[in-house]
């Protein structure tokens, strides 16, 4: 798939990147960029680009991810880790409020994150896609979240294409990558010798204006979009198109599900690097003097026991139950409620399910269709 | 309220380790005798076994005849009673010993097992009597017990963590050493709690907080399986310190009946 948004390219060799990596440090931003950590891509604060996972590459299977060394300079030629945006965010657990007895009653404190200005580098087209629905779910016209809106005011998002896909990558087949298409400040393509790069927002623009630039030549603008279009032409996975997952809501006595609980061990990885579920719940910390509390907001997760609990009644107690309400509502129910389906094809739920359960698949076999799209 | 709600710490089979846990608590340790009169708690010092109390914390499994009738006891003692750690939930690391021929080992161990006067298994307080909450974990977490005491105290009803391990370490930020590193971790179908200590240090989860409330095990043993974990060490992985949680007791058996 070509490039979508309307970008204007220039040249930087690869040292400028830390150039601009300088500039943000000493303007007072947190980079945040990825390193390799614990076997798996994680985003740390960085200030050299030595720091960068150099020539990574990621082999991503069901259940399975491993991190390979190749024998080039390219910095991004991997495609994610675990998390990146989300808890950043939506952070996964969070003292929202403060209650305290006081003399004339209760007090109760709003607990404000500390945030500072952070530029997120690497960032993929789902990342941003996913980002966009959870702005929507928590930045809504008529109640927007604090302490999501606290941290999301402050990121500025460096993305960048993706010239390689995982093999559990389905983002083409959900129109979300894998070349960027807005939703970040500074667009980067890598070459095999330096990046092509744009800016996308009037808050990109200043960060790339001083940096070394040369007008990127057409062999270089070929190289981009090659890049991409060969991304795309290497996944192998796909999800139906939205109106197709629709149909999922008739198919909720499928015995796919049944099958499904017979495999799936409602452990909540999948929700959890999902970078669009946004489920949470709320928790009293009382101080054990019982006259002040911590309220608490932690990420939880359809795959909860107490995810359903209305009193003491489990509304879904049967693991087909969970994952048929975690399918559908993000495939069929998110298009109603945010006007679009709530996968953007990353492929982490399938990376990181401990039992390697793909959700492509399961949704293929549920809607009783073969290989392809129709 | 017009006085001081009692507790008792009692201690049956044990490590000690639950109420040395405790001990750690720090500054809400020093707190808690503004809230509650401990009246019994042989760790910490106050000794009266035999008190009538609001609130028994109960660590440690059911392993001698003397030790059935003494929980009886206090549980007649108790208003609320809560068992504490593995243990006391699910029989302990002791409770291994139920998979073996006890007299054979005793007669190998010690030079005069007649002195010996243990049961034939080792169990967990609720199989003698009514336990109103369980705490795992091995330690456990007292934070958890603290919150708990701390629901008593506002009359709200204590409940159990219900979460897997995998929760917290994503929370955390912890990576999958199943997924990364292909280590048979019994994090999916662990009880949160202990903070994520192994995997945060890249090691395999033994679930020493024992099951969660929904264990599918088959699924996650033919995973362990395909990363190369014979029967015998799946085995071991769901008998181990919580052995008898029933859901891991016949998770182990399939196993070794799948071996044979
Ligand atoms: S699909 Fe996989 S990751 Fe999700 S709850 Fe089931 S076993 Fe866990
Ligand atoms: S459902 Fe899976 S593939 Fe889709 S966005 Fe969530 S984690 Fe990614």
């Amino acid at each position: 798939m070509p490039a979508r948004d309307n970008r204007r390219p220039a040249y930087i060799s690869r040292s400028s990147l830390q150039t601009l990596l300088d500039r943000l440090v000493s303007a007072g931003y947190a980079c945040l960029g990825p390193t390799a950590k614990d076997g798996a891509i994680q985003y740390q604060p960085i200030n050299n680009l030595n720091q960068l996972p150099r020539g990574l590459r990621n082999d991503q299977e069901p259940g399975h991810y491993r991190l390979r060394q190749a024998d080039d300079e390219r910095l991004f030629a991997w495609n994610h880790g675990p998390q990146v945006l989300k808890p950043l965010c939506f952070a996964p657990q969070e003292v929202v409020w403060q209650e305290r007895q006081t003399e004339s009653g209760m007090s109760v404190k709003q607990s404000m994150p500390a945030t500072k200005p952070t530029a997120v580098i690497g960032v993929r087209a789902c990342d941003l896609a996913a980002l966009k629905i959870q702005d929507q779910h928590f930045m809504r016209k008529d109640s927007t979240d604090p302490h999501y809106q606290a941290r999301r005011d402050q990121l500025l998002l460096i993305g960048v294409d993706c010239a390689e896909s995982a093999q559990t990558c389905f983002c083409a087949s959900t129109g979300d990558g894998p070349a960027l298409d807005g939703g970040f400040d500074i667009g980067l393509a890598e070459l095999a010798d330096g990046f092509l790069i744009w800016t996308a927002s009037a808050r990109g623009t200043p960060w790339i204006e001083e940096l070394d630039q040369q007008p990127a030549t057409d062999d270089q603008l070929a190289e981009m979009l090659q890049a991409t279009e060969n991304a795309a032409a290497g996944q192998s996975r796909h999800l139906p198109n939205e109106k197709k997952l629709t149909q999922l809501y008739q198919r909720l006595g499928h015995s796919r599900w049944l099958d499904l609980s017979k495999r799936c061990l409602s452990c909540g990885n999948c929700t959890s690097v999902c970078p669009t579920c946004f489920c949470y719940s709320y928790e009293h910390h009382t101080a054990i003097t019982g006259d002040s509390a911590e309220v608490v907001r932690s990420w939880d997760s359809c795959f909860s026991a107490t995810h359903s609990e209305m009193g003491s009644f489990q509304v879904r107690s049967g693991i087909d139950q969970r994952y048929r309400q975690w399918a559908t509502h993000k495939l069929a129910g998110w298009q109603e409620q945010f006007g679009r389906s709530g996968c953007v094809g990353c492929g982490r739920c399938i990376s990181w399910c401990p039992v390697g359960i793909d959700l492509t698949e399961e949704v293929q076999v549920i809607l009783n269709e073969g290989s392809r799209d129709v | 309220m017009t006085r001081k709600p009692k507790l008792a710490v009692h201690k049956f089979s044990s490590c000690d380790g639950c109420q040395l846990a405790l001990l750690n608590l720090g500054e809400p340790l020093l707190l808690l005798p503004e809230l509650v009169d401990i009246v019994h708690f042989a760790e910490a010092g106050p000794l009266d076994p035999d008190a009538q109390v609001d609130v028994s914390l109960v660590e440690g499994s059911i392993s001698t005849p003397h030790d059935v009738d003494r929980i009886k006891q206090v549980r007649e003692n108790s208003g609320y009673l809560i068992s504490i750690g593995a243990c006391a939930t699910v029989g302990g690391l002791q409770a291994l010993a139920n998979f073996t021929d006890r007299d054979a080992w005793m007669g190998q161990i010690y030079s005069n097992p007649e002195h010996i006067d243990a049961l034939q298994s080792s169990s967990a307080i609720a199989d003698h009597v009514k336990v109103d909450l369980e705490i795992p974990g091995c330690p456990v977490n007292s934070g958890q017990v603290l919150k708990a005491l701390r629901d008593l105290l506002s009359g709200i009803v204590p409940r159990s963590e219900s979460q897997s391990l995998c929760m917290d370490c994503k929370r955390c930020g912890v990576v999958c050493t199943l997924v990364t590193k292909g280590e048979p971790c019994m994090g999916p179908v662990t009880i949160a709690g202990c903070g994520s200590l192994c995997t945060s240090l890249g090691r395999a989860c033994y679930s020493c907080y024992g099951p969660t409330p929904l264990v599918n095990d088959q699924p996650l043993t033919a995973r362990f399986s395909q990363l190369g974990m014979d029967e015998a060490a799946a085995t071991r992985r769901f008998h181990f310190i919580t052995s008898h949680a029933p859901a891991f007791k016949s998770a182990g058996e399939r196993l070794k009946a799948e071996e044979e």
